[in-house]
């Protein structure tokens, strides 16, 4: 009986609701292509295929079509996963890098190479601000033990006043240095100028979901507490440790391509912890696909309501999100009552 | 058996576990009582490793608490503290195949998958395995805890006030499952409990303890007389014998 390989018979029946999964997975798949053939110059599947002597619409596609959109959904994944490891590492559903303060002190870190490195390779940057982002998630954490865990919107006011805090010294400086205008670009999220050679360290955030998958089990026990995860033999602090990283290379790399992308971490996580719960291993494909979802709808969109110009994605990411965010906050109020 | 050597714990200046020496986890159950603040619950952190000890030495089946591997203890002991408050959504069945994780380290077996059928079965939570646990009420929420020590599959079972805010009929119902658990398992569960009375009818052997230090360690029926129990509750105790069986009346 016992070496029998570990499959079917006695796998369990669970609330999977598969038809939103498989309908994530198309929707992910249709705005990734249409994602390809949206833009000034014409560049469809015919004009790729056709060619042309001048092979113009195969070169747009290679240089700068594909890498936006692998781009978006890199960011859209992995801004996610950064989004639901926060959660369970803080056991607090309103968290995520927009909102306590990781994404303000990476900021800093980036203003810090500015000033003190600026002919560092783009790599070195993101280094900086992998590194001031951990060190952001540190302050966090060690800020938050001392709120009650049930304290759910106290936990993310106090991430939003840090990062308020962090914020305004790095404005600061940014203003007496001259810098703000460069500021600007990482504070607003866009993908305009992603292009091939611009955008390659976003797959050390894509490398950062696979290690969350493969841990998945242990951030979801981590999501239990301390004590739980001390009972089932976890060493918590590593885990944790781990975690801090994930979060703080995804901020980071997101930061230096794309800029900062407010509500998502947040959003999407909650959304598919209300389909499918918070299993990680079980939601970590969902949030991944899902951030994907939302991020190549609201670049679409900023690229299609000015057209032929582009709006900020933030901008359209700003309203979506907040929009979302308040549906999920009501909801939540009127289930309590 | 877990043997503690005089362990202490202090709070700042405040001694919680005062120089402690016991050893307890024999066949059978048994319960841990005494008044708010006796260093019931430290006692069980510090066993359970979630606390660290200022002085002495825990050792379970001969294993230094201190010294061994965390992974290792998590097989052989079980702890479920009070008030377990969990924000993460997660279906019975998720918590309790999460209790398999000391031995499958996130991948399941057919083995594993057995413990986590039996353990569910064993807590009748076959109706509600897929239900969310904020969609449980408490004494299903507590069973499912329960369920997830269970597929732990540990020698020592270390459950702390696990009757705590459910109604007449769960209480019983866990003590019930619990007794089941020492009878037909071979559990030894170690129980923090604050009705004596339950206490005095599930239990094999009763450790009551004040101000950090033990102050009775004997059969049920020995630790449940009027002046032994006064002592400990340092409140009058009236112990009547009802059925041929001792009932402590604190009511008035």
């Amino acid at each position: 009986m016992l070496d029998r390989t570990p499959t079917s018979t006695l796998a369990p029946v669970r609330p999977r609701r598969t038809w939103v999964g498989v309908l994530i997975g198309v929707l992910c798949v249709v705005l990734a292509l249409t994602s390809l053939f949206v833009g000034v110059s014409d560049v469809s599947p015919t004009s790729v295929l056709g060619g042309g002597a001048d092979g113009n619409a195969a070169f747009l596609l290679v240089a700068s079509r594909i890498p936006r959109t692998v781009a978006v959904v890199l960011v859209g994944a992995s801004l996610g996963i950064a989004g639901l490891i926060m959660q369970m590492l803080v056991r607090n559903k309103f968290v995520e890098p927009g909102t306590t303060g990781v994404s303000e002190f990476a900021t800093l870190g980036m203003l810090v190479t500015m000033v003190f490195l600026p002919g560092l390779a783009v790599v070195g940057k993101m280094g900086v601000a992998a590194v001031f982002g951990l060190f952001g998630t540190w302050v966090f954490l060690r800020v938050v033990r001392v709120v009650p865990v049930r304290q759910l919107v106290l936990v993310p006011l106090v991430g939003i006043m840090l990062g308020g805090i962090v914020g305004a010294v790095t404005t600061f400086f940014a203003y007496r240095l001259d810098l703000l205008q460069s500021l600007g670009q990482w504070s607003q999220g866009s993908f305009a100028t992603v292009m091939q050679g611009r955008y390659e360290f976003l797959w050390i955030a894509g490398l950062m979901v696979v290690i969350a998958w493969f841990a998945a089990d242990r951030f979801s026990v981590i999501g239990l507490g301390e004590e739980f995860a001390t009972n089932l033999g976890l060493n918590y602090r590593r885990i944790v440790a781990v975690g801090m990283v994930i979060i703080a290379v995804i901020t980071a790399a997101v930061l230096v391509t794309a800029g900062m992308i407010p509500f998502l971490g947040l959003v999407v996580p909650n959304v598919v912890s209300l389909i499918i719960g918070d299993n990680v291993r079980r939601a970590i494909p969902w949030v991944a696909g899902l951030g994907a979802v939302f991020v190549l709808a609201c670049d679409l969109i900023a690229r299609v309501v000015r057209f032929p110009y582009e709006i900020p994605l933030s901008v359209i990411v700003g309203i979506v999100g907040a929009a979302l965010f308040l549906w999920l906050l009501l909801r939540r109020r009127s289930r309590a009552h | 058996m877990i043997a503690l050597e005089k362990v202490t714990k202090r709070y700042g200046r405040q001694t919680v576990v005062d120089e402690v020496s016991i050893a307890f986890g024999g066949e059978g159950v048994t319960a841990l009582i005494g008044p708010n603040g006796a260093g019931k619950s430290t006692l069980f952190g510090l066993v359970g490793r979630l606390l660290q000890a200022e002085a002495g030495r825990i050792v379970v089946d001969g294993m230094d608490v201190a010294s061994t591997s965390s992974s290792e203890l998590a097989k052989i002991l079980a702890v479920l503290r009070q008030d377990n408050h969990i924000a993460a959504r997660l279906t019975v069945h998720d918590l309790v195949e999460f209790g398999r994780f000391p031995h499958s380290r996130g991948r399941l077996t057919l083995h594993d998958r057995e413990h986590i059928e039996n353990a569910i079965g064993y807590l009748e939570l076959e109706p509600y395995r897929d239900r969310f646990l904020d969609e449980l009420s408490g004494g299903q929420r507590q069973r499912a805890f329960v369920a997830m020590v269970l597929a732990q599959d540990t020698k020592y079972v270390l459950l702390d006030e696990p009757l705590n805010n459910l109604d007449l009929r769960h209480m019983t119902e866990i003590m019930r499952l619990i007794r089941r658990m020492a009878d037909e398992l071979g559990k030894r569960v170690v129980i923090v409990l604050h009705d004596i009375n339950f206490a005095a009818t599930y239990a094999d052997r009763i450790v009551a303890m004040r101000n950090g230090i033990v102050v009775a360690d004997a059969s049920a029926r020995e630790v449940m007389r009027p002046d032994v129990l006064a002592a400990v509750y340092d409140t009058p105790v009236d112990v009547r014998e009802i059925d041929g069986k001792p009932v402590a009346l604190y009511y008035g």
